[in-house]
């Protein structure tokens, strides 16, 4: 059994799936899970974290804490180590994990891995896994030395929280940390494309290459997302088009994804996709092509036009769902 | 300004990975090196910096073995003034990496900002550049899209969840992280190689530093190619009958939907 500190992350006023899943797998574990709640005004944040199998909510309340910064964050979470002393500290891999975890590993000399795609518990210890060269291999990481183990662990890698409404944390204040003189300060946020998921938390995710055509196109590809509740990816082809934005483009140079469910659609395959989704659960692939080298990951694959193929799913999705 | 770029030499992706005798690394014999594509923003986010600030200059630094210099000489070809390598072994991982670099910038006069990229695409660890800022107890923003700079400040948009650009302001002296989208990298021009060829190479030990092998916090155990995936399943029969046996099968087989 160890004694693990998970970072949690929230958004607009919710927690972020993936710290759920983080909880819920390190409680099932049979560990002892204390959260970091960080923010201004995030208490009722802590009944689900609970529920997801969590001891301790460590609750830290601060007007600089409102919007994330790296700086603040690692202050508080460095200080909270300190005095809780966890054998592990875990984060997810998002933007906001990648940003302050090597920064709070520096500050408390302890050994980070990133991106982990597998993660068990041994004793005290944790033991991970991580792809590098894009995918081409994986790594097992091993911790050097003395100190707490840190690592940022990739969205949907550990499989879906499980949530039980009968389970309570502890919910405790921390406020033993110091805010002043920060050198960062957050201007703004420009919301981005409300309502749909981001890529790389999605649990699926439906893609699209150069053979879309047209911006306009993708318009058939949203409407089967909706279905699904997905995200809409882009290879980088279709980026380069300018008919996604490149945040929503999927490999090498994009974003990793590792959705449930993965729905390319008139993507060839080339190795740099492939170093963004091929550790999806499930992926299906829509191509007119039959030798298209997607094929060779793809569990399902539809040989066929996607302007006849994705509509016609569309509708049968809606048809199954109703009954 | 001083300014600064920390760039790291990696397989080209095209390489095909192959594994060392004992699975503890890759075999180097036909690898093709090249610079870290996200660094190449950050070098040239360093040069039009520089440009805009006459009596700048723009010092590069890349830790790695002896076949990092020429990482080094692209980045003084592009128009870089000056190149420092650090030498460290090829089984270091990002933390004694951060701490050696950390140390021979501490070792320069001033340090005003430091470019990296937002991560190498070797490990794809994206950690370096927070180390380093840690270490040098400078401010960092990580997966930065634009910025502006003051004499005092930069602020940055940066790419966050959701699509959300985060507008971030920081005081210097500060680590920037580039992503793609920050500028557009040029290429080297043949005057420049030609001087490339010729600039000296400063090269730094860790002994030099203070810095050992004791600073490693964590290390491959051991690597693995991913498994060969078993051959999908082509379905068969006209579209809409296809569709339906895909749904049947998200359904029924991988429970996926
Ligand atoms: C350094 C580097 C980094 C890169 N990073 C990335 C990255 O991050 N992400 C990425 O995706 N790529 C990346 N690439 C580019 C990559 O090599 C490919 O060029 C790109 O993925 C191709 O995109 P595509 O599949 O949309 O287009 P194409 O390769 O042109 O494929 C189009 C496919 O659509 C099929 N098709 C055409 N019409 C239809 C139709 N009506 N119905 C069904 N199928 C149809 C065709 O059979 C074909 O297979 C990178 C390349 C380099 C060199
Ligand atoms: N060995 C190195 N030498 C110099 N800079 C490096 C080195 N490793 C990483 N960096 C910098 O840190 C960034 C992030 O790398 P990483 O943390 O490995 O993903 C890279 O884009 C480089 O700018």
């Amino acid at each position: 059994m160890a004694k693990v500190l998970i970072v949690a992350e929230h958004r607009d006023g919710r927690l972020k799936k993936a710290t759920l899943e983080l909880v819920s797998h390190s409680a099932s574990s049979g560990n002892e899970t204390h959260v970091a709640l960080l923010g201004d005004g995030v208490q009722s944040l802590a009944a689900d974290i609970g529920q997801a199998g969590a001891k301790v909510v460590h609750l830290a309340q601060a007007p600089e804490l409102k919007s994330y910064t790296a700086e603040a964050t690692t202050r508080v979470v460095a200080a909270l180590a300190k005095s809780i002393s966890p054998d592990v500290i875990l984060a997810s891999h998002t933007p906001t994990g990648r940003d302050f975890m090597p920064r709070l590993a520096a500050r408390l000399d302890a050994g980070i891995a990133s991106d982990c795609t597998q993660l068990s518990y041994q004793g005290n210890g944790i033991s991970v896994r991580r792809p590098i060269y894009a995918g081409k291999a994986t790594a097992e990481v091993e911790f050097l030395g003395s100190g707490p183990k840190l690592a940022t662990i990739r969205a949907n890698s550990l499989g879906a929280p499980k949530l039980d409404a009968s389970r309570s944390a502890e919910v405790v204040p921390f406020t033993s940390f110091e805010l002043s003189g920060l050198k960062t300060r957050v201007v703004n946020v420009v919301q981005g494309n409300a309502g749909r998921p981001d890529v790389t938390e999605a649990s699926v995710v439906v893609s699209g290459g150069r053979s879309l055509k047209s911006a306009e196109n993708f318009k058939i590809l949203e409407e089967l997302a909706d279905v699904l509740g997905a995200a809409v990816g882009a290879s980088r082809a279709a980026v380069d088009a300018g008919y996604r934005p490149h945040r929503d483009q999927v490999g090498q140079t994009g974003k990793v994804v590792s959705p449930s469910l993965y729905i390319a659609c008139g993507i060839s395959g080339a190795i740099q996709h492939l170093a963004g989704m091929r550790t999806s659960k499930t992926i299906v692939a829509v191509n007119q092509d039959s030798e298209a080298p997607i094929f060779q990951v793809a569990d399902y694959g539809i040989v066929g036009d996607l302007f006849q193929v994705v509509p016609l799913l569309t509708q049968e999705l809606k048809r199954v769902k109703e009954h | 300004m001083n300014i600064y770029v920390c760039i790291k030499q990696v397989p080209d992706t095209e390489t095909k990975i192959k594994l060392n005798a004992d699975a503890t690394g890759i075999d180097p014999t036909g690898i093709k090196w090249i610079v870290s594509p996200y660094d190449e923003f950050a070098i040239e986010e360093a040069l039009r910096l520089r440009d805009k600030n006459p009596g700048s200059t723009v010092t590069v630094l890349s830790a790695g073995p002896a076949r990092t210099v020429d990482a080094i000489r692209t980045a003084l070809a592009m128009g870089a003034d000056n190149g420092i390598q650090v030498e460290t072994p090829e089984t270091a991982d990002n933390q004694l990496v951060a701490k050696a670099l950390a140390q021979a910038l501490k070792k320069e006069a001033k340090v005003d900002i430091l470019f990296t990229g937002k991560e190498a695409i070797d490990d794809g660890a994206s950690q370096t550049s927070q180390l380093i800022a840690e270490h040098l107890d400078f401010a960092h923003v990580t997966v930065v899209l634009g910025a502006e700079y003051t004499a005092q400040s930069v602020t940055c948009r940066r790419e966050v969840e959701g699509g959300a650009i985060e507008i971030i302001e920081a005081q210097l002296p500060v680590v920037i992280a580039a992503q793609k989208g920050l500028n557009e990298p040029r290429y080297a021009s043949l005057p420049n190689i030609m001087k490339a060829k010729k600039k000296e190479i400063k090269v730094l030990k860790l002994a030099d530093l203070g810095v050992s092998e004791a600073d490693q916090k964590v290390r491959v155990k051991n690597l693995q190619l991913p498994p060969p995936k078993a051959a999908g399943r082509k379905l068969s029969g006209d579209t809409a009958a296809q569709v339906q046996e895909l749904v049947r099968l998200l359904h029924e087989e991988a429970k996926v939907i």
